[in-house]
């Protein structure tokens, strides 16, 4: 099985968000970028574990961006990736990568495309489902388990409520969400076989790009916290209900 | 050049976000002079309410399909009907799965979790939180035909519109791409927690798993779901669908309340678009006071006893 797993960079979930350049950049001072953590813990763990339960098949990373992508691509070769691919573009808007995955998808003969359920910084959740709509092929959202049966993917996805069992077979684009798999730590060796594992450079086909962040806000500062002490602590309820309102 | 808008179902029943993005839609259609048409799979006989929210017309395809490949010819099916250049979504599991799928189909700029109408005064723009909500995007849409979807929580909801005249639209859904073999419930009693209006959440400081019924039981008086801070979950106090953060499930309720969580930055991450937050620690330099609206330090053993002895006074003469 052929398995293309999306990835791309943000900065780690502590980071401090500023902006710059009028505050429409955002601002990469002493930011620590990380691979999605959606896209390494879940989507990418998942393909390896397919392809190693089969004994065969493949798994490529596709990241469209700049060179600045490198190090979060030699992560997920070390983590076990067979080779990558980087789309040298800007990475512009979700229909934009999204056209970027899905022509190589089609041209790579991929099975399944995987990615995360969103980026931690986007939180766009709208690339997967594009891919799927581009290729015509089903989509598996916010899947949180995943078991082969034969050629057949039952997978457990989010539900209102609960979870919907589904069953797919190849080709689909699927969205990984907790619980898909574990967070897997490269070792030396991973890291090692990852300064060697081929990566190329493509460029993008053609493509829109229908949407662009031209502001970025802070959101308001939070109002002093209001401290009730612990022993007339049942005083919150009333005050919840009188000044907060919200029971 | 109506507006079209999804209006996701529950077993038959709108969840408040599908009023929402009904409300949204209606906004919009407000500014342009035009009007708004729904579009539901559940087997409606009046409006369920959508008129109230802000639909003009109804439209009902009556079907049990959860594959979003149908469900996106069924969209487009019917903004092509309308003449729909707009549609909208609420940005859930429905929503986040057909959206993007639309939005491709159309060549069409897509917002995903909308936090406002837009702004119309110079092109179109759409504020959306990023940074896992630390910050605020307006988001520039240059194509002629645009899907959002609508943040849960986020736009307030209008109820002044009139009933919504009712038709039945037929549509070819073509196949399903997959196969659903079961659909399995978590929650049997009790609210779903991402559509909990309250929730009351509780994490290391409770000590072990066997001292959660004062959590639960508060709940239960408030009406609120439970959740849960990362590490309880991870060792199984809790289980999964409860936990709340970066990595667990994004909530944006009216109140949540935190007791023995710290307030580590990754858990905010997932509880940050909650109208009021108290936070409940013995430590009162937990990190979570900062962004607590009510704040008390104690200890939760304490404290709760207190709290629910409150609720159920208040309970009482409601």
């Amino acid at each position: 099985m052929k398995i293309l797993v999306c990835i791309s960079k943000t900065p780690d979930t502590t980071s401090k968000i500023a902006f710059t350049d009028g505050n429409t950049k955002f601002d990469e001072n002493g930011v620590q970028y990380i691979v999605n953590p959606y896209d390494e813990w879940y989507a990418l763990v998942r393909a390896l574990e397919i392809k190693e339960s089969l004994g065969t098949g493949l798994v490529a990373i596709i990241t469209v961006g700049g060179a600045d992508n490198e190090p979060i691509i030699r992560k997920a070769l070390a983590i076990g990736a067979d080779e990558a691919v980087r789309v040298d573009s800007s990475d512009n808007d979700s229909l934009f990568v999204a056209t970027q995955i899905a022509a190589y998808a089609k041209s790579g003969n991929f099975d399944a495309v995987f990615c995360g359920k969103e980026t931690i910084n986007y939180n766009g959740s709208a690339v997967g489902g594009m891919v799927a709509e581009l290729l015509d092929w089903p989509y598996i959202s916010l899947a949180s388990k995943l078991t082969l049966e034969g050629n057949v993917a039952v997978v457990e996805r989010e539900f209102p409520g609960g979870e919907e069992v589904v069953e797919a077979t190849a080709p689909f684009v699927l969205s990984a969400a907790k619980g898909l798999a574990e967070q897997r730590i490269p070792n030396m060796r991973g890291i090692m076989a990852a300064r060697t594992k081929p990566l190329q450079v493509i460029a993008p086909v053609e493509a829109n790009t229908h949407t662009k962040i031209k502001l970025y806000t802070l959101p308001p500062a939070k109002g002093a916290c209001k401290f009730i002490p612990a022993d007339q602590a049942g005083d919150l309820i009333r005050l919840l209900h009188e000044e907060a309102k919200v029971i | 050049m109506s507006i079209l808008v999804f209006a996701d179902h529950h077993d038959g029943k709108f969840p408040k976000s599908s009023f929402e993005a009904v409300s949204y839609a209606a906004g919009i259609a407000k500014a342009l002079g035009t009007d708004v048409v729904a579009l539901t799979t559940s087997n409606l006989s009046g409006d369920g309410g959508l008129g109230k929210a802000g639909a003009n017309k109804v439209l009902v395809h009556n079907t049990n399909s959860t594959d979003s490949q149908q469900l996106t010819r069924l969209v487009l099916a019917a903004a092509h009907a309308v003449s729909a250049d707009i549609i909208i979504f609420s940005h859930e599991i429905t929503g986040k799965m057909v959206a993007p799928r639309v939005a491709a189909k159309l060549d069409a700029g897509y917002v995903p979790g909308a936090t406002a109408l837009p702004d119309m005064s110079d092109g179109f723009s759409v504020n959306k939180n990023v940074f896992s909500g630390k910050a605020i995007a307006t988001i520039e849409v240059s194509s002629s035909k645009k899907v959002i979807s609508v943040l849960p929580n986020s736009i307030g909801l209008t109820q002044d519109g009139s009933d919504a005249t009712v038709e039945t639209f037929a549509a070819d859904l073509g196949s399903a791409g997959l196969k659903v073999r079961t659909v399995k419930k978590e929650v049997k009693d009790g609210i779903p927690l991402p559509e909990a209006d309250i929730v009351v959440s509780a994490g290391r400081g409770m000590k072990g798993p066997e001292n959660w019924g004062p959590v639960e039981e508060l709940a239960k008086l408030l009406g609120a779901a439970t959740a849960c801070s990362r590490p309880v979950a991870d060792i199984g106090w809790r289980p999964h669908h409860e936990h709340v953060g970066q990595t667990g499930v994004a909530i944006r309720p009216n109140l949540y309340i935190a007791i023995g969580i710290s307030g580590a930055i990754q858990h905010l991450a997932g509880v940050n678009g909650s109208k009021t937050i108290v936070v409940i620690n013995t430590d009162q330099e937990a990190p979570f006071f900062k962004a607590a609206d009510y704040g008390i330090v104690g200890d939760a053993f304490e404290v709760l006893p207190k709290l629910i002895e409150a609720a159920k006074a208040y309970n009482a003469n409601k």
